[in-house]
């Protein structure tokens, strides 16, 4: 990464295709409670998404807005890390992937609400508070799931080994940026750890850390996202909505 | 879109959508407080006929509260048309939930994924309701799952276009709140406190669709296609969600006498064109009835009545989705078994650590 620019357009990918995930559940949960749930985080992450892209949308000065970035560039452009656009697989993934991904915009958005730039604080000040309520729910679930029947754990532990790799992706040291996300990194594991520990699950140890979205180099999955997302934006070039 | 009520008359065409039935919430809101703070006649008295007492606490519009004694017949019926009212939500977040992943701008987005988690909520609060009759909200998904209880026939049809987001916000939320203001004057409590904080939320969803075909109405002319488009399929299959004609429906007259509805299909239909045709004019689309004309001397529209030949067919579950949308909501249904045993296994051994402390 490279500028205010790359910085905000990757967290704004990150919340934007996160959400994008997220919202693919709604009427598919376990519970009704947990659709409502699903869906405000969602919400809350297309909130965050929306306030990003914007904001590098003027940072680039080329006069794109938020649906210019969101649904006018191809997955080669897209800057989100690769975790957030894996598929959500069951639900104990989709937990893992919401758990690991609050325990890191969590300081993220912390540290962000106290930077020099004005409008990224004002942005980490708004969506640390969400971020702290995903958290939340994210861990009282890998918990539930973790230290649940035989089966949600067995699935728990699968999820976890399988998102694991891709969390260190979040953490590429980028000095230049407003927030280095390797200085992210001791608060992530301190919020993981004990839960992990609680919910009787294993840290996985594999040292397979992939890497790529951040310089637009994604999985398989995000263009198939992305050509859902965009379709109908792009059917009908220069409409309004 | 089950039982039905109504006091003022209809909105003026140009009155903004569901802004007189908003008036008419507020105004159902405040006699509720009124009636809770009236001297309310304690229980019956000791040789009194039970069933007399019923009618006279009904008949003095004051609320049946759950604890109340109340007619068997009245308990069912209740808990029939609340229970299909909550599925009804649930199943109805299917056809919108649809195009959450391919709205067109990331503020739709927002819009749309707030009012199907709007509409999660409401079936929420309507289980509750529901449940304050003596029966569980698992039972009742159950018979909903098993196919004993319905939910409103508009959700068997397809969403195709982007603009039938708008059409169900503009013509079945529109229906819906007609439908259910009414209901914020029935004679249980519970469904009474639900309906209003429900309508209040649909009005705003109507709102948000009449803005949706707005913006497509005055939009490029594929826009303009596809918000007819979607007004020509929406249109009669929102005019069936009143239910069959007075003639034949079954329910009407016990309910009425139950203050559970007032007004019937037909009046509730009737509003409901009245109310649309001013709107259709503003937003520039044509409604696809010929003999669609104002009436001098009844002061309505005349219009041509849906076919319900169409609507029992897709009662009894042979519209275009009604398998599409039971299997999808059965297969998340059992996809979350293993979610739902994990949370109770959770629970209950967190429940057995508590104890062991406090011994």
């Amino acid at each position: 990464m490279n500028g205010p620019f790359d910085f905000a357009l990757g967290l704004g990918d990150d919340a934007l295709v996160a959400a994008q995930r997220l919202a693919e559940w709604t009427t598919r949960a376990p519970e009704m409670e947990e659709d409502i749930a699903l869906a405000n985080i969602a919400l809350d992450q297309l909130g965050a998404a929306r306030l990003l892209l914007s904001y590098a949308g003027e940072l680039e000065g080329a006069g794109r807005d938020e649906d210019a970035l969101a649904y006018l560039r191809d997955d080669r452009e897209f800057r989100n890390a690769l975790v957030v656009e894996l598929p959500n697989g069951d639900f104990a993934v989709t937990m893992a992937k919401l758990f690991f991904l609050a325990a890191y915009q969590l300081p993220l958005y912390t540290a962000l609400a106290g930077c020099s730039d004005e409008r990224l604080a004002a942005i980490g000040a708004k969506a640390r508070k969400e971020s702290a309520y995903h958290l939340d729910h994210g861990a009282l679930w890998v918990k539930r799931l973790g230290d649940g029947t035989e089966e949600s754990h067995r699935r728990m532990q699968s999820a976890v080994d399988e998102v694991w790799p891709y969390t260190h992706e979040l953490f590429t040291a980028d000095p230049a940026a407003p927030v280095d996300p390797a200085s992210l990194r001791p608060a992530f594991d301190e919020t993981v750890d004990p839960v992990l520990a609680e919910a009787t699950l294993t840290r996985p140890q594999s040292a397979w850390a992939p890497a790529g979205g951040r310089t637009g180099v994604h999985t398989e999955h995000l263009s198939y996202l992305l050509a859902e997302m965009q379709v109908l934006h792009r059917a009908h070039p220069g409409a309004t909505w | 879109m089950y039982g039905n009520d109504f006091s003022a008359p209809a909105d003026a065409p140009d009155d903004p959508p569901g802004g007189g039935l908003l008036g008419e919430v507020e105004a159902a809101e405040a006699d509720l407080r009124a009636a809770a703070a009236r001297e309310r006649r304690g229980g019956p008295a000791p040789d009194e006929d039970l069933a007399a007492y019923f009618a006279d606490v009904v008949g003095a519009e004051q609320k049946i509260e759950p604890r109340d004694w109340m007619p068997e017949a009245y308990r069912r019926t209740l808990i029939r048309q609340i229970a299909q009212h909550a599925h009804s939500e649930i199943i109805g977040m299917q056809p919108e939930g649809n195009w959450i992943s391919r709205a067109p701008s990331l503020k739709r987005k927002a819009i749309l994924l707030a009012k199907v988690q709007d509409e999660a909520g409401h079936g929420l609060y309507l289980y509750a309701a529901a449940e304050t009759l003596g029966i569980s909200r698992d039972e009742l998904v159950q018979l909903l799952l098993d196919g004993k209880q319905k939910y409103s026939s508009i959700f068997n049809y397809p969403t195709l276009t982007w603009a039938d987001v708008g059409a169900i916000g503009w013509l079945v939320d529109g229906a819906a709140i007609v439908n259910q203001v009414p209901l914020c004057r029935c004679s249980y409590g519970p469904y009474a406190r639900a309906m209003i904080r429900v309508c209040k939320e649909e009005s705003f969803h109507q709102r948000q669709g009449y803005e949706i075909l707005h913006t497509l109405a005055h939009g490029t002319p594929a826009q303009q296609a596809m918000a007819q488009d979607s007004v020509d399929r929406w249109w009669y299959p929102s005019l069936a969600m009143f239910g069959p004609p007075d003639g034949d429906s079954t329910h009407s007259a016990q309910s009425m006498a139950w203050k559970i509805k007032r007004f019937s299909n037909d009046d509730l239909r009737q509003r409901f064109v009245d109310m649309c045709v001013g709107q259709a004019e503003v937003l520039g689309l044509r409604i696809p009835d010929d003999d669609l004309r104002w009436n001098e001397e009844r002061q309505a529209y005349d219009y041509t009545q849906p076919d319900y030949d169409e609507l029992m067919r897709v009662i009894s579950g042979n519209g275009p989705c009604n398998r599409e949308r039971m299997a999808h909501r059965r297969a998340a249904h059992a996809d979350g078994a293993w979610v739902r045993e994990a949370a109770a296994a959770y629970a209950a051994k967190r429940a057995q650590n508590r104890e062991k402390v406090a011994a």
